[in-house]
């Protein structure tokens, strides 16, 4: 609640840390930035910087430099005491004697527990896998799950089904912490006094009597959208129950646009893919398609990189995109228009009319807009058939009809874009309904309102006062994860299960049903959404897996059932049921234009934030910590504007400034974004939580109380400056390895080493190897380092710049699969960080609209490693597989290694940041990997545990060679655009060895001759050539 | 101002010196041995337990062999402990009624686990595999000592990482062919013991050991001596 106007409350960078926080914590670079000097660098293009990555680069701050040179920034060596010499030696002596000691300790005695009576699949040691759903949305994401005696540990994406095709996204891999978190509501209660599931169903069964003689006139349930087959009959049963009754779906980040643009071009709601791979144009509308939630990502981000592949036959696929916010989607465009939100749909009107698709006239069109419109408009054309228009859910409707009109002009309806049924049960206008549930509530007509896995009191819009109109409901139920900021205002609260708890079923956009199997009781003896709604129909006992296996029973008809629900439940998918693809036929007539913004009037974008989403993952601390794509901010969202913005209105990064939306107000802190448009600033949804657990309350500010339901997406508004001196924990400004501008008369170790290699697609034909001209790299003869043989196995891996679109699942995988632990806003800020892969973020070219560059950094596993010779412990040593170990138990913290290592990706546990005591975490980690305590320094092992799972296996079984493909890496199982590719560099026909093959292929730093064993295969783009000079 | 110290202090703070010396090495040295002693490591120390099983009476005296109740031990990192079920099949036909035998039946009854005190430990950063040590030729003996003369069982080694480098820094020295890899009575080739295999009889631990590691593919000293062949 702090964001909120008018309550005087400090908003300061030492608000955000903790009471035994040891010095105020600096920003990374504490001078203030000299945007103008920036600008006219870059103005200057010939002596500017080529790649940067933050803006106190650009304005070359003394703070900069000084950051730099320092293995981590000044704030994160900081003495705990004062550091008087008396004290530095009692510290010393305490520190050496506990040091000797702690090694005798003794293992305390330990109980073995068997099984009682042991299932026949479980080998003790060895995990199983069982295959499942998540449900996202209304959506399914499938899921492979990792079970090691009954607890899961790990998701992956499930390889066999349809909609997955093995890749998986940021929210698939941190599920897992969101169903340990304990955090989660433990108990059944009424207005917060203990209960039992019989004494619900007492209350809940006089209550549905009452409602039972009004045909259930009072009765309104209020959920989240679903695709659910069985939850739909279950909603049909409760409405032929009670035919008065009304069910509300609601989720903030909805598709109403979507649904309703549909509607105008075909009238039905159909759902709109596309299929990547057949297309050569790419034009987004603001269609965030290669950022983790949106529907299909996983197909969409598969299909973008094997299209953007340069050393295909067919031509690499060009991308054009048009957007307001600039996500990692538009980062990966060829020619990218940084547009205001508003004004995306006069663009799309334009290139629509030079495509004759209808749209009126686009004489509204910015003068400055219009050659990027008849480049594209002309392009789209000389690819009839191969072009492809992807409208975003973010834009009003009429931008989705306009691009309906677009792909049917351009052909593509059957080629690139299809269209099948919506899986999504009974589809509505969720802010109309919702907004009649209010109108209802408000006027007395609802008697028992049921909410149902939703959290309106926190992400209504903020014009219906759901709240206010709740309260009157005479009784009110709740059911679901967390005791949010609607359980405030229930009286029965029924806690929910996690999806790894219970049975169910959910289709993937494709339509494929996917069963939802338990890998675990419920932990807290919670009820499926499937058991709490049978409750109101049918017996109150009756178990989710008879509700679940009777609605199939029922489907399944012909053959042997048993069977059939048998490879149903093995293969984690029902097959056959992919929804066929529909024929359309547009409904022709004009599309009225939506209501714009004038130019001379600030717009905010409401924004699902990337990570957090619609702020019901604000208690993920996986999510949390993770840098949000493109941004590299964490742990707060932040007002957004350009760099330009900024300036003028006099603002730098970390002022505070209020928001005003027609008289609503909140305010936040600013970052300046490159390539965000001007006169617009954006909002991500999600924070500003008031009851989402230890985690997600009170961080970030509210943006949903601006947010109303006639402008869900963007709304007039105007900022005033009201503070300043925000601190954001900010990870891109460390680790820095390399930058491109330099002050005349300074030098430096760091300047202009070429860490990012591209060209155009047009050089790359002319000259191939363009990724190593005027790079020198030493002859691999000329070290002192020993020179190792690897005999046997030689592991390497390769990350392809192309194919990589900075979603950063890859980020949360690793932490899930390494127990790497989180380590808070504070210690983030000092640059503590511990993922051990971080993704690097290069802009090319001015503030206003650069070209990006996504970069992950892993450890490289030197053959050369300058970590290993300056250990005096010898806790990091060579392996005869070439990887460079880490001995957590040798270590004693010397961080001699890290600053030695030249690609920063070594971390070091300053604290004590595992939690050892919390029972749900001690059962979510992976058993195979230890884990750290204080004092240790950690980095990638390219997953060691399973090289070692796959070696042993392979020897065990007739010491037979390990298959190519047979060990992958975390990061390499997660990531759903195939971008790292990971195996035997002494097999000549592995995967890994061929693409280091290619010229494309290029070592980081190689001038160092550290002779990594990741490499990168240069970024390829495809501009359009009359576009080309300008941007 | 008179002396405070009188001239055999001098002594005395020679004395003391070497004294300081002394009782630092001799506190070192203790606390080494102590960490390496029984005490800490459990060596040779039978833990009680909730039935005081017999090894030896199980496999030695009635024959049962180690896989029927270490089940995963070929294939897991685990060698396995054996559910409740597992001793009642045959407890639920003999000695039915022992006293000794209530915890097992009470557990099968309730079905609560049976509580075992571990043996053999080793620290949670040591990632040992049974798996693929059985398929190298790794007797059980070479590690758990001979179980079939424990009553009451113990570790019979430290289980220390100097006593696994042994083996790792040298495995012809312990090395046997596969088919006696669970024979509790196997002794090592010497010239009145002939040991066959494949077709030629050694009468040497240590050629038999080198052969072995052809065979079986043991991988090079350096590579199971690797950090994180253990540690990970």
């Amino acid at each position: 609640m702090r964001a909120v106007a008018g309550q005087d409350k400090s908003f300061g960078p030492d608000e955000k840390m903790g009471k035994d926080s040891l010095v105020k914590i600096e920003a990374v670079c504490p001078s203030k930035m000299e945007l103008a000097e920036a600008r006219e660098k870059l103005s200057q293009a010939k002596n500017g910087p080529q790649y940067w990555r933050c803006l106190e680069e650009l304005a070359q701050t003394d703070g900069f430099f000084e950051m730099l040179h320092r293995e981590f920034p000044r704030q994160a060596s900081i003495w705990p005491a004062d550091g008087s010499r008396r004290n530095f030696l009692k510290l010393m002596s305490a520190s050496m004697a506990l040091a000797g000691l702690s090694a005798c300790v003794k293992i305390p005695e330990q109980p073995i527990v068997p099984y009682v009576r042991q299932p026949n699949e479980v080998v003790l040691g060895n995990p199983l896998f069982f295959a499942s759903a998540m449900p996202f949305g209304a959506y399914a994401s499938p899921v492979l799950v990792e079970s090691h005696e009954g607890r899961p540990t790990k998701i992956e994406g499930n390889p066999e089904h349809p909609a997955g095709l093995g890749g998986s996204d940021v929210f698939m891999q941190a599920s897992i912490l969101d169903m340990y978190d304990p955090d989660r509501s433990q108990n059944i209660n009424y207005l917060g006094a203990l209960r039992t599931w019989s004494d619900y169903v007492v209350a809940l069964k006089s209550a549905l009597n009452v409602q039972n003689a009004v045909q259930g006139a009072g009765l309104r349930i209020l959920s989240g959208p679903t695709s659910s087959p069985t939850l739909a009959t279950l909603m049909d049963q409760v409405q032929t129950t009670f035919p008065q009754s009304k069910w509300i779906q609601w989720e903030p980040v909805n598709r109403d646009n979507v649904r309703a643009g549909s509607i105008m071009a075909f009238g039905e709601y159909v759902e709109a893919r596309y299929n990547l791979e057949k297309a050569e144009i790419i034009l987004s509308l603001d269609g965030d398609f290669l950022s983790s939630g949106f529907p299909g990502f996983l197909y969409y981000a598969r299909q973008f990189a094997a299209r953007r592949n340069p050393e295909l036959k067919e031509k690499m696929a060009r991308f054009y995109s048009v957007q307001g916010t600039p996500t990692n989607t538009s980062g990966k465009a060829d020619h990218h228009l940084p547009v205001r939100a508003c004004e995306v749909e006069q663009v799309a009107r334009a290139i629509a009319a030079g495509l004759g698709a209808g749209g009126g006239s686009g004489a509204n069109l910015k003068p400055e807009y219009q050659k990027f419109v008849s480049a594209v408009v002309k392009d789209l054309q000389a690819h009839k058939g191969a072009a492809v228009v992807i409208p975003g859910d973010n834009q009003p409707p009429a931008v989705h009809a306009l691009a309906h009109a677009m792909n049917s002009a351009l052909g593509a309806h059957g080629n690139t874009v299809f269209f099948t049924e919506t899986v999504q049960v009974k589809p509505q206008d969720q802010t109309a309904e919702l907004k009649q549930l209010v109108s209802d509530m408000n006027a007395g007509k609802v008697d028992l309102l049921i909410v149902m896995g939703a959290n309106p009191v926190y992400d209504a819009p903020a014009d219906f006062g759901f709240a206010d109109a709740m309260d009157k409901v005479p009784l009110r139920i709740q059911h679901g994860l967390y005791q949010d900021e609607t359980y405030d205002h229930v009286h029965w609260h029924i806690n929910g299960t996690h999806y790894l708890e219970q049975w169910g079923d959910v289709r993937a956009i494709d339509g494929t049903a996917s069963i939802i199997q338990p890998l675990i009781a419920p932990l807290y003896d919670g009820k499926s959404e499937y058991e709490f709604i049978f409750a109101l129909v049918g017996s109150p006992q009756t178990s989710g897996y008879e509700i679940l296996r009777n609605y199939w029973q029922g489907q399944m008809k012909g053959g042997d059932f048993e069977t059939a629900w048998r490879k149903a439940l093995n293969d984690g998918f029902i097959a056959n049921t992919a929804s066929p693809a529909k024929t359309v036929s547009a409904k022709g007539g004009n599309i009225a234009p939506t209501n714009t913004i004038s130019p001379e009037v600030m717009e905010v974008i409401f924004r699902r934030d990337p990570l957090i989403y619609d702020g019901s993952r604000a208690n993920n601390a996986w999510l949390q910590e993770t840098p949000k794509p493109i941004m590299n901010l964490c742990w707060d969202n932040a007002v957004l504007m350009s760099p330009n913005q900024a300036k003028h209105s006099g603002l730098v990064t970390g002022d505070i400034v209020e928001i005003d939306v027609n008289g609503r107000k909140v305010s936040g802190p600013i970052w300046p974004q490159p390539g965000h448009p001007d006169n617009s600033i954006t909002v991500f949804l999600g924070y500003g939580r008031t009851k989402a657990g230890r985690v997600g309350t009170d961080i970030g500010f509210s943006a949903y109380k601006l947010r109303s339901s006639d402008a869900p997406w963007y709304a007039e508004t105007k900022i005033t400056k009201t503070g300043s001196g925000f601190g954001f924990a900010h990870p891109q400004g460390f680790q820095y390895i390399d930058f491109s501008d330099l002050p005349p008369g300074k030098s430096d170790d760091l300047y202009g080493r070429n860490v990012i290699r591209k060209a155009t697609l047009e050089d790359f034909m002319k000259n191939p190897d363009f990724a190593h001209e005027g790079v020198e790299a030493p002859s691999p003869e000329m070290t002192l380092y020993y020179n190792y043989q690897y005999t046997e196995l030689k592991w390497g891996m390769t990350i392809d710049l192309n194919s990589c679109v900075g979603c950063k699942t890859c980020i949360v995988a690793c932490q899930a699969e390494n127990n790497i632990p989180v380590v808070g806003k504070e210690q983030t800020m000092r640059g503590r960080q511990m993922q051990w892969l971080r993704v690097d973020v290069y802009y090319e070219g001015g503030t206003e609209n650069p070209a990006m560059y996504y970069q992950p950094v892993p450890c490289m596993q030197c053959e050369n490693a300058p970590c290993e010779v300056v250990c005096p412990v010898g806790a990091t040593v060579h392996s005869t597989e070439g990887l460079n170990d880490m001995v957590y138990n040798r270590c004693v913290g010397t961080r001699y290694c890290s600053n030695n290592c030249p690609y920063k990706v070594r971390r070091f546990n300053f604290l004590l940041w595992n939690d050892w005591s919390t029972p749900q975490y001690k059962m979510m980690r992976n058993p195979e990997v230890s884990v750290r305590s204080r004092g240790v320094m950690e980095k990638c092992t390219y997953c060691i545990q399973r090289i070692a799972e796959g070696r042993i296996t392979a020897e065990r079984e007739g010491n037979r060679k390990l298959r190519d493909g047979e060990v992958i890496t975390a990061c390499q199982q997660a990531c759903p655009a195939g971008a790292i590719v990971f195996g035997d560099l002494n097999d000549p026909n592995s995967r890994v060895s061929k693409i280091k093959a290619q010229q494309r292929n290029y070592n980081l730093l190689d001038d160092l001759n550290t002779r990594p064993r990741t490499s990168y295969l240069a970024a390829v783009q495809n501009p359009n050539p009359e576009l080309s000079e300008s941007s | 101002m008179a002396q405070i110290f009188h001239r055999s202090a001098n002594t005395i703070a020679r004395l003391s010196i070497i004294g300081v010396v002394i009782v630092v090495s001799l506190l070192l040295a203790a606390a080494l041995e102590i960490q390496r002693s029984p005490y800490a490591t459990y060596q040779d120390v039978a833990q009680a337990q909730p039935v005081p099983f017999s090894h030896q009476h199980h496999n030695a005296g009635d024959g049962i062999d180690c896989r029927y109740c270490h089940t995963s031990v070929e294939n897991s990192s685990f060698a396995g402990i054996p559910p409740t079920k597992t001793c009642m099949n045959c407890h639920s036909q003999i000695w039915t009624n022992a006293p000794m035998l209530e915890p097992v039946r009470e557990s099968f009854r309730t079905g609560n686990s049976l509580m075992w005190t571990r043996v053999d430990y080793l620290p949670d950063f040591v990632y040992f595999n049974h798996s693929i040590h059985i398929n190298k030729g790794v007797g059980c003996v070479s590690c758990h000592g001979q179980v079939d003369k424990m009553p009451l069982t113990f570790a019979a080694n430290s289980l220390q990482m100097e006593w696994c480098l042994n083996c790792h820094r040298a495995p012809e020295r312990f090395l046997r062919p596969r088919d006696q890899v669970f024979n509790m009575q196997y002794v090592q080739p010497s010239s009145d013991n002939k040991i066959a295999f494949e077709g030629v009889e050694y009468t040497d631990q240590i050629a038999l050991g080198n052969a072995l590691k052809r065979s079986y593919k043991v991988r090079t000293v350096e590579d199971i001596t690797s950090c994180s062949t253990c540690h990970r």
